[in-house]
């Protein structure tokens, strides 16, 4: 039976680990929120953005979503808060704030 | 109705695996265990195990491969002494935190140095915090009866913990001693099928083994495997129960040997527990008091039983066949004595370190060691604790 990955998030108690840390079933790294590891988090300012979509290879976790060769909102369940977006980004369209 | 033969200890563990018919064994050969997958790839050629045998290049391969085996869906095993072991280190742990029920047939050997091939137990002891279940033998009998037992064990829905299954090189290894041996269709209704409930072999679903723990899971994930522990004691007498039932054997965590009205006691792992048996005897029968708990269960360490088996004794000697170099004793002598104090016992204990790479244990070295006892409890003081036995001084 494929794990249900949603339920081990960094509040997991001992008693909600599988056995062996084993993940049962495939394609679960999109349903796993690694966002809540971070202690930093990129703000998305629009009104700056060029679109000229430098931040979106640059980003390791594939944070940056493109849709009609425009970038949206982060993908805040995935984003490890590394702030590479921040440093590519040439119009300071994104600046990272910490998160609670 | 089992059947009698005579055989050497590797030999009668080769047998229980031909019957148990595991379905991968990797081995690198290393002395004194060599024997078992010798033994057992003349099985393999001659057609009477459908076993992938492989041999490896190193028991660092020897336990990776079992352990992927074992992660794959298959019953798998390996076998090994003294400094394989210590190459299987890393492995080791691995195991035991993926929660793969394989098991290892050690051979108890020195570790080096100096380097020595003979028996203590040296090499099972640095592994004894890894995670894994340890049984140690006293003969050849309960070597073969405790590999028939081991997947048993390690297999349960509960526990889920790979099993290190001890003998002593050469004293049981290579000694030849009349046995019994269940019958072949006897052992395969008592092992069974091993049937995971998820194994990277299959298609319906897909694994990933191993993960990467962060600091946020790592704590978590260890203590999760220690309930795996915690339910060994409870599984290992269920299973010696069932085994007492086709084979008129009985085990059980450890064997009580005169220790009824006992006030003199040795707690010694493995095959001098015979010789100590020898001298209770001799002792008995001039009325002394002499009593034996041989440990066969040694990880998880079933401490309470343990302290209760003892509590009516006035002195008692911990036998280790292996340094701690704690300036203290040896890794036995400090589980039991911690056992004693949480259990506020009033014996008085002594640590032995006896029969270090292959030294005799005689006899006599153990009614020396029951006179020394004595007078502990007479003197009602336990003297120097961390003691050698029948070093040249």
């Amino acid at each position: 039976m494929a794990t249900d990955i949603t339920k081990l998030g960094v509040k997991a108690t001992w008693r909600d680990l599988t056995e062996g840390m084993v993940i049962a079933g495939a394609g679960t790294s999109k349903d796993f929120n690694t966002g809540e590891w971070s202690t930093d988090k990129p703000v998305f300012i629009e009104e700056k953005c060029k679109q000229c979509l430098l931040c979106t290879p640059v980003c390791p976790d594939s944070c940056i979503p493109v849709k009609d060769g425009k970038r949206g909102e982060f993908d805040y369940e995935h984003c490890k808060g590394c702030g590479i977006c921040v440093k590519a980004c040439p119009f300071n369209a994104i600046t990272m704030e910490g998160v609670e | 109705m089992g059947k009698r033969d005579r055989l050497s200890g590797n030999e009668a563990i080769a047998i229980a695996l031909r019957q148990i018919n595991p379905d991968v064994f990797p081995a690198f050969p290393i002395t004194p265990s060599t024997e078992i997958p010798q033994y057992f790839a003349s099985f393999v050629a001659n057609g009477q195990v459908d076993t992938e045998f492989i041999p490896v290049e190193s028991e660092h391969s020897s336990m990776s491969a079992a352990i992927g085996a074992s992660a794959a869906g298959a019953r798998s095993l390996t076998a090994t002494s003294s400094c394989g072991l210590a190459y299987m280190w890393e492995e080791l742990y691995i195991a035991a935190s993926n929660r793969l029920p394989l098991a290892l047939a050690l051979v108890n050997r020195a570790l080096s140095g100096p380097i020595n091939i003979n028996c203590d137990h040296s090499d099972s002891m640095g592994a004894r915090d890894a995670g894994w279940i340890q049984i140690y033998a006293e003969n050849n009998q309960e070597a073969y009866d405790n590999m028939v037992q081991a997947f048993r064990i390690s297999e349960h829905k509960d526990v889920r913990l790979p099993i290190m299954i001890c003998q002593d090189g050469f004293i049981t290894s290579h000694a030849v001693e009349n046995m019994e041996l269940l019958e072949d269709e006897q052992v395969k209704e008592f092992v069974g099928e091993y049937e995971p409930e998820n194994y990277l072999l299959n298609p319906d679903c897909p694994m990933a083994v191993g993960p990467y723990s962060i600091t946020d899971y790592y704590m978590e994930a260890k203590r999760n495997q220690a309930e795996g522990m915690k339910h060994v004691e409870e599984v290992v007498l269920k299973v010696a129960r069932e085994f007492a039932e086709i084979s008129g054997r009985e085990y059980g965590l450890f064997e009580a040997y005169c220790m009824e009205d006992a006030e003199y006691a040795v707690v010694m792992l493995g095959s001098a527990a015979g010789t100590t048996k020898d001298a209770i005897d001799a002792l008995r029968a001039q009325g002394e008091k002499a009593g034996l708990l041989k440990l066969r269960l040694y990880r998880p360490f079933p401490a309470e039983a343990i302290a209760e088996a003892l509590s009516g004794v006035k002195a008692v000697a911990v036998m280790d066949r292996a340094e701690g170099y704690t300036n203290h004793g040896g890794p036995l002598g400090a589980d039991v004595m911690s056992a004693l104090y949480r259990a506020r016992s009033k014996a008085l204990a002594v640590n032995y370190i006896y029969g270090l790479g292959g030294r005799d244990v005689r006899v006599e070295d153990m009614e020396g060691v029951f006179a020394v006892l004595k007078q502990i409890a007479r003197d009602g003081d336990a003297g120097e604790t961390y003691r050698y036995l029948g070093i040249r001084e």
